[in-house]
């Protein structure tokens, strides 16, 4: 394995492994050789310019990219170990490991309620009493209840889009999920509301191993442990946040984060 | 006046001449109608059989028939539009394959309807043994509605964002799961509104009916879905044509329009209605 990717963490944190990754749109390469692990209780982020895989790679970690066509992976993705494209591996039981929160906010035109009970209604839960306890809980550690609990019977589409958002996050921690995947989760907010989003995934990541794709690189440097630079398809480097950004060790690395491409 | 202007200015005039033209096409079909018909109408009409070879009476058994007919075909089409659109749109690889099988759907719907009306006697009436009944009639119109379905049901599942479909299989839900509780309820107007318009449009239909169940005259309402009917369409056509004594029946023939028009305003009216609720709510959704 390359150097650089070689891991920079003890291996009984590491929640997510990814060994040799490919993937092709089509006949077209998106990713290639992807090598990388991403660990519990840290926030791994993604950076790259437009185009460079980041986002397809997120897609890989839920399997969200078998939703379009024509699509193919080679390589394998651990998680907890095990490899969650193997034949036996349900893709529902991966998604309900592995949430995501998509970068345009997509609250269901359903009651806030509803949108965070959601999830556990498919997932099989009945029990009033149960439900509403965890929408509460959900909320709360969405850093949305307060805002909300008086209006939960009303539709979320009256939201504010930081508030969607973070009702997405309540959604998406409702089921419980280990691992949480966001896409540029704050590109289309404001900065008070990305602060917002920011202070939640800082506590978040107490819990949950964060994955989160940016297109701000500031962004990356305040919230995140671990950056990833993709380009063209490729990991080009890795490392703890602080040294990535202030001692990148290639000159495609640096010639990114100050700006000077992309 | 610049000639820019003398166009525009001729340009304008002569779509709204021709938008006026086919308003008052429409509007003096139903004033005639409406002139010519209106007298017969009467409760006596709407609820009494025909009596002296058509000459007097009603025609509730015509209305019944279609009642009955339409019926069946909602019945019949209804589901097998919605899961054919569900299965096109949601499921199937989009290949060329379905691309075929959309084109013969779109296809379908120039089909003349005396085809379908042959097509329905060699299956129903022959084939599976319905015999000329409520129930072949039913069906043929329902194969003739399919294509209004199929086609409206696949607009209306392609105006759900992919969002709702992403959003709720990254919760863990299954296709089905995430189809059913997520998609469907938003684009079940739109369906039953393309349903409804199909419908509005085999209602009126006579070929499909002629060999597949209608009569001339059966004076008492069906009995079972096996009987042979009387129906509006088929009604009108045998008054206006084919009647020993057209002049005398013509008020009636008239009448049995205006009911046959009447009904199928309904059902558009109905159709409107779910549609603009649901434009409503799909506002509401942005």
């Amino acid at each position: 394995m390359d150097p650089l990717h070689s891991s920079i963490h003890p291996a009984d944190e590491i929640k997510i492994a990814v060994r040799n990754l490919n993937f092709y749109y089509g006949s077209q390469k998106a990713l290639e050789n992807i090598n990388l692990d991403m660990p519990s209780h840290q926030v791994t982020a993604f950076i790259g310019p437009s185009g460079c895989g980041k986002s397809t790679f997120l897609r890989c970690l839920n399997r969200m990219n078998e939703t379009i066509l024509d699509t193919r992976v080679e390589g394998t993705i651990l998680l907890d170990g095990e490899d969650i494209y193997a034949p036996e591996v349900d893709v529902v039981d991966v998604r309900r490991r592995v949430g995501m929160v998509f970068q345009k906010s997509n609250p269901f035109p359903k009651t806030v309620f509803e949108n965070v009970a959601y999830g556990l209604h498919i997932n099989g839960m009945r029990d009033k009493r149960q439900i509403a306890w965890m929408v509460e809980r959900s909320l709360i550690d969405a850093a949305l209840w307060d805002e909300v609990k008086d209006r939960l019977h009303e539709s979320a589409m009256g939201l504010s889009g930081g508030q969607q958002q973070r009702l997405c996050i309540a959604r998406a921690l409702a089921i419980k999920p280990e691992v949480i995947l966001m896409d540029e989760p704050a590109s289309a907010l404001d900065p008070l509301a990305t602060k917002k989003i920011e202070d939640l995934i800082q506590e978040l990541k107490k819990e949950y191993a964060i994955i989160i794709v940016t297109h701000n690189m500031q962004q990356a440097a305040r919230i995140s442990d671990i950056t990833a630079f993709f380009y063209l398809g490729r990991l080009i480097e890795v490392d703890e946040t602080r040294l990535l950004f202030t001692k990148p060790k290639l000159r495609q690395t640096e010639e990114y984060i100050t700006g000077r491409f992309g | 006046m610049k000639p820019r202007a003398i166009t525009e200015k001729i340009g304008f005039t002569s779509l709204i001449v021709a938008s006026l033209v086919v308003v008052l096409i429409l509007f003096g079909i139903l004033a005639n109608i409406f002139y010519n018909g209106a007298s017969v109408l009467s409760l006596e009409f709407l609820t009494q059989p025909p009596r002296n070879g058509m000459t007097a009476g009603g025609i509730l058994p015509a209305i019944v028939g279609t009642f009955l007919v339409s019926l069946i075909t909602i019945v019949f089409a209804v589901p097998l539009g919605m899961f054919s659109a569900i299965y096109l749109n949601e499921y199937a690889h989009q290949g060329k394959l379905v691309r075929l099988i959309r084109l013969s759907i779109r296809n379908l719907s120039g089909v003349p309807s005396v085809v379908y009306g042959l097509f329905g006697v060699a299956l129903f009436v022959r084939l599976f043994h319905f015999g000329a009944s409520i129930l072949s009639s039913g069906m043929t119109l329902g194969l003739l509605t399919l294509p209004w379905t199929i086609t409206a049901s696949e607009e209306a599942l392609k105006t759900v964002p992919k969002s709702f479909r992403d959003g709720a299989l990254a919760l863990g839900a299954t296709k089905w799961q995430a189809i059913r509780t997520n998609v469907l309820p938003y684009a079940i107007p739109g369906m039953l509104t393309g349903a409804i318009l199909g419908l509005a449009r085999a209602a009126g239909e006579t070929a499909p009916i002629l060999f597949t169940g209608a009569a001339f005259s059966i004076p008492s309402l069906p009995q079972s879905l096996f009987d042979q009917f009387m129906a509006l369409p088929y009604h009108l056509y045998i008054l206006a044509t084919q009647h020993q004594d057209i002049q005398k029946v013509r008020p009636i023939a008239y009448g049995t329009a205006l009911v046959l028009i009447a009904l199928i305003l309904c059902l558009n009216v109905v159709a409107i209605a779910i549609r603009y609720r649901y434009r409503k709510k799909a506002r509401m959704a942005q």
